[in-house]
C-alpha cells in the first residue's frame, strides 16, 4: 500500500491551521468576573444600558446550571478561557491600513479576492474584533447598513434600533451560554436593509478564532424591513490548538413583512472546539427565512437555529448538513415555532458520521392554537460510513391545533458495499467512491450554497474522507 | 491470437460456501464468448469475481489479464487495466449525475484530464447511438431510471469507457424487443470501435444476433460443464440445460 494518511486527525489542514503569535500582554485575563466585564465595557465605551446588561447577564450566567441534556461539555474549563483578546488594529475600511500579519491570515483565506470579485462587503473577525470592514459603494448607496455591531452602537442613527433589538430574541435567560454571551459578547456584524431594498449580491462575514484558548462571542444582528431581500453568508474556520476552545456566538434575525432573508453558514471549527451557538429568526407576515447550514469540525456542537413564524403566511426553510468524524459529537438540528395562521416550514437535513463520530439530529416543531392552516414537513437522512459511528434522530412535535398538516420522515443508512463496488468497477478507488457517494448525499445542501462555498464544502468532504479506508 | 483473459482453476465463494469450483476459461483479444447456464449456476458470480468484487473470496486458482496476475487487484485497478462489467442490477446514486460520474470514471481509467467540452461531445454522440435523450446526462445516476434505461446507461458507460474486455451480465434481460435492438447496436458499435473482447451472460439469442460468437461455455453448479462454438447456443436454446445439470458433478 502507498503511504496514505490513515486518520482524520492526520489530515493536512494547513489551510485552516495556520496561526500567528499573540502578544501576551494582549490578554485581559482568564475567567469571568465583574472586573473583567467592567473592563470590557470601558474598552468598548459601552453605553450605560449595555454596561448594566453585561453585568446582569453575568449574574444570570453564574446562577444558571450547566447544560446537561446533550453531548458532554465536561472538557470545557470556562475559567481558563480567555474571553477577550484585543487585536492590534482598530476598524479599517481601507485594505492598505490592515496590519501585515492579519492581512496574511486573510490572504490565506482568500477574503480580499472574494471581496473584489463578487461580494458586496466583508466583515471579517480576527480574534474578537473586526479589523476589516468594507461595503461596496452601491450597497451603501442603496441605504443598506453593513458594519460591525460595536460601531453601529456608537452611531446615533442605529443606537436606538440596536437597543430595542439586541438579545430580545435570544435573552440571556435562554440558557447558560446565552447568558455568557450577553456578558462578554464582542465583535460581530450589524446589517440593516431598508424597506423595499432587494440586495442581489450576498454579504459575507468570515469569522475566525485565532489565539490559543480564545473564546469567541460575536453577535450578529440583522434587521430586514418590509419587502426587502438579503443573502447573508457566514463562514467560519479555526486553526488547531490544544486547549479547549469555545464559541458561543449569537445570531438574531428580524425579517419584516414580505421580506426574505437567506442565511448561509459553513462552520469548520478545529476539532477541539466547543461550538455552543444560538441562532434565532423572527419572521413577520408573508416573510421568509431560509437557513442553509453546514456543520463540520468542532469537538462538540450544539446548534439548532430557531425560526419563529409570527405573522400570517410566514415561512421557514432549513437545509442543513452535519459531518461528524473521529472524536466529534455533533448535536444539530432546527426549531420552528408556528405562531400565526397559514405559516409553513420545511426542514431537510443530512448527517454523516464516520470513524466513530456521533451525529444527532434534533428537531422541534411547535404549532400553536392560533396557527390554523399551517404546514410543516421535516425530513432527515443519516449516512453512517462504518460500523463504529453513530447517528440518532430525535424529533419533537408539539401540535396544539387540529387544523395543521405536519409530517416527519427519517432515514438512516450505511454506505452499501455494492454501491462502492459499482463505482470501483468504473475505475474509482475505494476512497474516491465513498467520497462521491457522500458528495451526492450532500448534494441538495451544496446546491443551496453560492458556488465558492459549494466548492469549499466539497473540498471539506474530500478532506474528511481522506484516509477513511483501512 | 494472444490471450487477454486467462482464468486458471478458479475457486471462489462467500464465507464457508464455495460457489465456483476450479473454473478455467480463456478469452482471446477481440473474441466474443457466451456464458450460459441455469439460474444459480454461478454466472454472475464469475462475472463479479473477474471484476474483483470484494463480496467473494478467491480460495484457489489465478486470474491473468494481458499476461499479468490480477488475482489480488482491487476492482478499480482491474477497471484501469481495461475490464468492464455491465451490472445486472445497476445501483442508484443520488446526487451524482450520470455525466459527472462518467467523466470522473473516464479520467480514472485513462489517467488523463479531459476537457468538459470534449467529454460532453463524446457523451452526446454515444447517447445518440443508444437513442438516449440528452437530459439523461444530467439526471442522478440510475435514480428513477426504468429497467431498460438502466441497461442502456450501462452500455453507454461501455461506449464511453472503451474497455478491452466487457462482461455483460444479462444486459438483455427484462428488455422489450426494441430495447434489445438498441442495446445490441450499442454493443456492436463497441466492437467496431475498439475491437474489444466480450463475455456475454445471457439466456437469449437476440442479443447475439449481431455478434459473431467465438466460443460458448456452459456453467452449471459452479463448474464449466460444456464448451463449444456458436452452435452450442442454439442447442441449449432448443434442449435446455437438463443434460448438463445431470452431467455435472
Amino acid at each position: 500500500m502507498k503511504e496514505e494518511k490513515t486518520q482524520v486527525a492526520d489530515i493536512d489542514r494547513s489551510l485552516y491551521d495556520f496561526r500567528y503569535e499573540e502578544d501576551e500582554r494582549d490578554y485581559l485575563g482568564s475567567g469571568i468576573t465583574a472586573d473583567i466585564i467592567k473592563e470590557i465595557s470601558d474598552e468598548k465605551g459601552d453605553a450605560d444600558w449595555m454596561r448594566e446588561f453585561r453585568l446582569k447577564s453575568m449574574e444570570i450566567y453564574n446562577k444558571t446550571p450547566m447544560v446537561e441534556w446533550g453531548p458532554s461539555i465536561e472538557g470545557l474549563d470556562i475559567d481558563n478561557i480567555v474571553t477577550y483578546i484585543r487585536t492590534k488594529s482598530r476598524m479599517n475600511t481601507d485594505w492598505n491600513d490592515v496590519p501585515d500579519d492579519i492581512k496574511n491570515t486573510f490572504e490565506k483565506l482568500g477574503i480580499p479576492q472574494a471581496e473584489r470579485e463578487s461580494l458586496a462587503g466583508v466583515g471579517a473577525q480576527y480574534d474578537s474584533e473586526l479589523v476589516y470592514h468594507n461595503v461596496r459603494k452601491e450597497v451603501a448607496e442603496s441605504g443598506v447598513v453593513y458594519t460591525d455591531l460595536e460601531s453601529a452602537m456608537h452611531d446615533e442613527r442605529y443606537a436606538e434600533m440596536i437597543r430595542t433589538h439586541f438579545m430580545k430574541l435570544v435573552p440571556p435567560t435562554d440558557h447558560k451560554f446565552a447568558a455568557l454571551h450577553g456578558a462578554v459578547w464582542s465583535g460581530g456584524s450589524f446589517v440593516y436593509v431598508p424597506k423595499g431594498v432587494r440586495l442581489e449580491i450576498p454579504l459575507q462575514s468570515y469569522f475566525r478564532l485565532n489565539a490559543k484558548g480564545a473564546g469567541q462571542f460575536e453577535h450578529t444582528l440583522i434587521i430586514l424591513e418590509e419587502d426587502s431581500y438579503l443573502h447573508f453568508i457566514e463562514g467560519c474556520s479555526a486553526p488547531k490548538y490544544y486547549e479547549a476552545g469555545l464559541h458561543a456566538g449569537c445570531v438574531e434575525l428580524y425579517v419584516g413583512k414580505n421580506a426574505t432573508l437567506r442565511y448561509s453558514t459553513i462552520e469548520n471549527w478545529s476539532k477541539n472546539m466547543y461550538n455552543l451557538n444560538t441562532k434565532r429568526a423572527l419572521v413577520d407576515e408573508g416573510g421568509k427565512i431560509e437557513w442553509v447550514s453546514g456543520s463540520f469540525g468542532s469537538h462538540v456542537s450544539y446548534l439548532y437555529p430557531m425560526s419563529i413564524l409570527n405573522g400570517r403566511g410566514a415561512r421557514a426553510e432549513f437545509t442543513g448538513i452535519t459531518f461528524a468524524g473521529e472524536g466529534q459529537n455533533l448535536d444539530t438540528g432546527a426549531k420552528i415555532v408556528h405562531n400565526a395562521p397559514d405559516t409553513s416550514s420545511y426542514m431537510n437535513t443530512k448527517s454523516i458520521s464516520k470513524s466513530g463520530g456521533i451525529s444527532t439530529f434534533r428537531s422541534a416543531v411547535t404549532v400553536n392554537e392560533k396557527a390554523a392552516g399551517s404546514k410543516s414537513a421535516v425530513s432527515c437522512e443519516s449516512l453512517m460510513l462504518d460500523r463504529i459511528s453513530r447517528s440518532d434522530t430525535i424529533p419533537v412535535m408539539d401540535i396544539r391545533t387540529d387544523k395543521a398538516d405536519v409530517g416527519h420522515e427519517a432515514k438512516i443508512g450505511r454506505i452499501s458495499d455494492e454501491t462502492v463496488f459499482y463505482l470501483m468497477s468504473r475505475g474509482l478507488s475505494e476512497e474516491e467512491a465513498k467520497a462521491m457517494i457522500v458528495r451526492g448525499f450532500a448534494d441538495n445542501v451544496s446546491k443551496e450554497l453560492p458556488l465558492e462555498y459549494a466548492v469549499e464544502m466539497n473540498n471539506l468532504i474530500g478532506l474528511e474522507m481522506k484516509g477513511s479506508i483501512g | 491470437m494472444s490471450q487477454l483473459l486467462e482464468i486458471k482453476d478458479l475457486t471462489a465463494g462467500v464465507e464457508e460456501k464455495e460457489l465456483l469450483h476450479s473454473v478455467s476459461l480463456t478469452v482471446g483479444a477481440g473474441e466474443t464468448h457466451v456464458l450460459m447456464g441455469p439460474n444459480g449456476a454461478g454466472k454472475s458470480t464469475l462475472g463479479s469475481v473477474i471484476m474483483g468484487s470484494p463480496e467473494y473470496a478467491v480460495s484457489g486458482g489465478r486470474l491473468f489479464f494481458d499476461g499479468e496476475d490480477i488475482t489480488d487487484d482491487s476492482a478499480d485497478k482491474r477497471a484501469k487495466r481495461g475490464i468492464f462489467l455491465s451490472f445486472q442490477n445497476p445501483v442508484e446514486i443520488a446526487g451524482v449525475t450520470l455525466s459527472e460520474f462518467l467523466r470522473n470514471a473516464l479520467e480514472q481509467v485513462t489517467g488523463k484530464h479531459l476537457k468538459l467540452w470534449d467529454f460532453k461531445k463524446k457523451l452526446r454522440s454515444c447517447m445518440e447511438i443508444l437513442g438516449m435523450d440528452a437530459s439523461y446526462a444530467d439526471r442522478d445516476l440510475n435514480v428513477g431510471f426504468s429497467g431498460g434505461e438502466k441497461k442502456k446507461a450501462e452500455i453507454l458507460q461501455l461506449l464511453v469507457l472503451e474497455p478491452k474486455l466487457a462482461i455483460l451480465d444479462e444486459t438483455d434481460s427484462g428488455l422489450d424487443v426494441d430495447a434489445v435492438k438498441t442495446v445490441s447496436a450499442g454493443i456492436d458499435e463497441y466492437k467496431k470501435r475498439t475491437g474489444g473482447s466480450l463475455i456475454v451472460i445471457t439466456h437469449n439469442t437476440k442479443i447475439l444476433e449481431a455478434l459473431r460468437v467465438d466460443k460458448t461455455h456452459i456453467l452449471a453448479a459452479g463448474q464449466i460443464v460444456a464448451e463449444g462454438g456458436a452452435e452450442l447456443v442454439d442447442e441449449v436454446i432448443t434442449n435446455g440445460f437438463e443434460k448438463y445439470i445431470k452431467g455435472g458433478k
